[in-house]
């Protein structure tokens, strides 16, 4: 599957199999995080560390 | 009738991709319920994830704990529950547990406000570790060995947004040798251990502890069964450290827990064991 970095805006490509929640590193430097939602797939810029990640 | 298996997570890291594809292994149906597309709506049990049973696996503390309530709240069996999620997520909490439950700890304090910050330090003797209430893999723990490095401490805690910042916990130092114990819990059992080594004070592996394969012993398992009895905890991560003089000291609890590291040095399938704990939790 192909979309869209919503960082540089050019191609990324996205195993079929891929899952919710799945980190991707795009060739710009962008880690986007993919979000399963209502039948549809899009990437969105991951979220640092945030003060409360933990085990 | 094939049983289905839900897996609550934020991110997805080696730990909850190897869970999924255990569940799939045990020949289970998998349910992912990522925070980030998941809505519950509360009561509304027609409407809910339709699992038999539900892994906690979020990375942040806040969306655990909330998940699991609502996940409980629509009827779900969730491992951990929210009790043992809140309490092993809040360290003042924990180590209250643990002392009323008679689990040897470090001598543990907790202030409300600077001044009694330094007047606790004075009483526990220099060095004291200070800690947030929150918040795991070592960050934001401090080593004071004075009372001018207490200061910066503090000093730096106070402009911290965060109503958390404000209240210190102030623990005993504990010269470990070298190392400290993590402990896994599945259950009634203590499948697999390692231990952290460093020559840092923190050992944690996310700020390069080493992991070693450790045995566990008769002490060791009584402990750690005992520690997870207390927080109500299902399968939980117990860091353990050897005291000189007193002993084992349990100093936290992990409720989603990571275990990465510890499959790669043990070569034991913790993984495959949750599973088949939160399987056979259905029937139960």
């Amino acid at each position: 599957m192909r979309f869209r970095c919503p960082i540089c805006g050019l191609d990324v490509d996205v195993p079929d199999d891929v899952i919710s929640g799945e980190i991707v590193e795009h060739d710009c430097g962008a880690v986007l995080e993919v979000v399963m939602r209502d039948g549809g797939i899009s990437l969105k810029p991951l979220e640092g560390v945030q003060e409360d990640w933990g085990e | 009738m094939v049983v289905r298996v839900g897996v609550a997570y934020d991110i997805l890291r080696w730990e909850e991709r190897a869970i999924i594809n255990a569940v799939k292994a045990a020949g289970a149906e998998v349910q992912l319920l990522h925070t980030e597309s998941l809505t519950i709506n509360l009561g509304k049990r027609s409407e809910g994830p339709g699992a038999d049973v539900v892994l906690q696996r979020c990375t942040s503390h806040a969306l655990a704990v909330e998940s699991t309530v609502a996940l409980e709240g629509m009827g779900l069996k969730v491992i951990n529950s929210s009790r043992a999620v809140s309490v092993a997520v809040d360290k003042v909490w924990t180590a209250s547990v643990l002392k009323s439950s008679n689990i040897p700890t470090p001598v543990t304090a907790v202030a409300f406000s600077p001044e009694a910050v330094f007047s606790t330090a004075e009483k526990l003797g220099y060095p004291v570790v200070v800690k947030p209430v929150n918040g795991s893999w070592g960050r934001m723990v401090c080593l004071a060995r004075d009372r001018e490095e207490l200061r910066a401490i503090v000093e730096h805690r106070r402009y911290l947004p965060g109503i958390n910042s404000k209240v210190y916990i102030v623990q005993e130092f504990i010269r470990k040798p070298g190392r400290d114990l993590r402990i896994f819990v599945v259950g009634d059992e203590v499948p697999v251990a390692i231990y952290r080594v460093s020559q840092h004070w923190i050992t944690n592996t996310a700020r390069g502890g080493r992991a070693v394969k450790a045995e566990v012993d008769e002490e060791l398992e009584d402990l750690a069964l005992r520690t997870a009895e207390a927080i109500g905890g299902e399968v939980l991560g117990i860091d353990v450290f050897e005291g000189p003089e007193r002993g084992y000291l349990v100093n936290e609890v992990n409720a989603m827990t990571e275990f990465k590291n510890t499959v790669r040095v043990t070569k034991y399938e913790l993984h495959s064991k949750i599973v088949e704990y939160a399987i056979s939790a259905i029937k139960r």
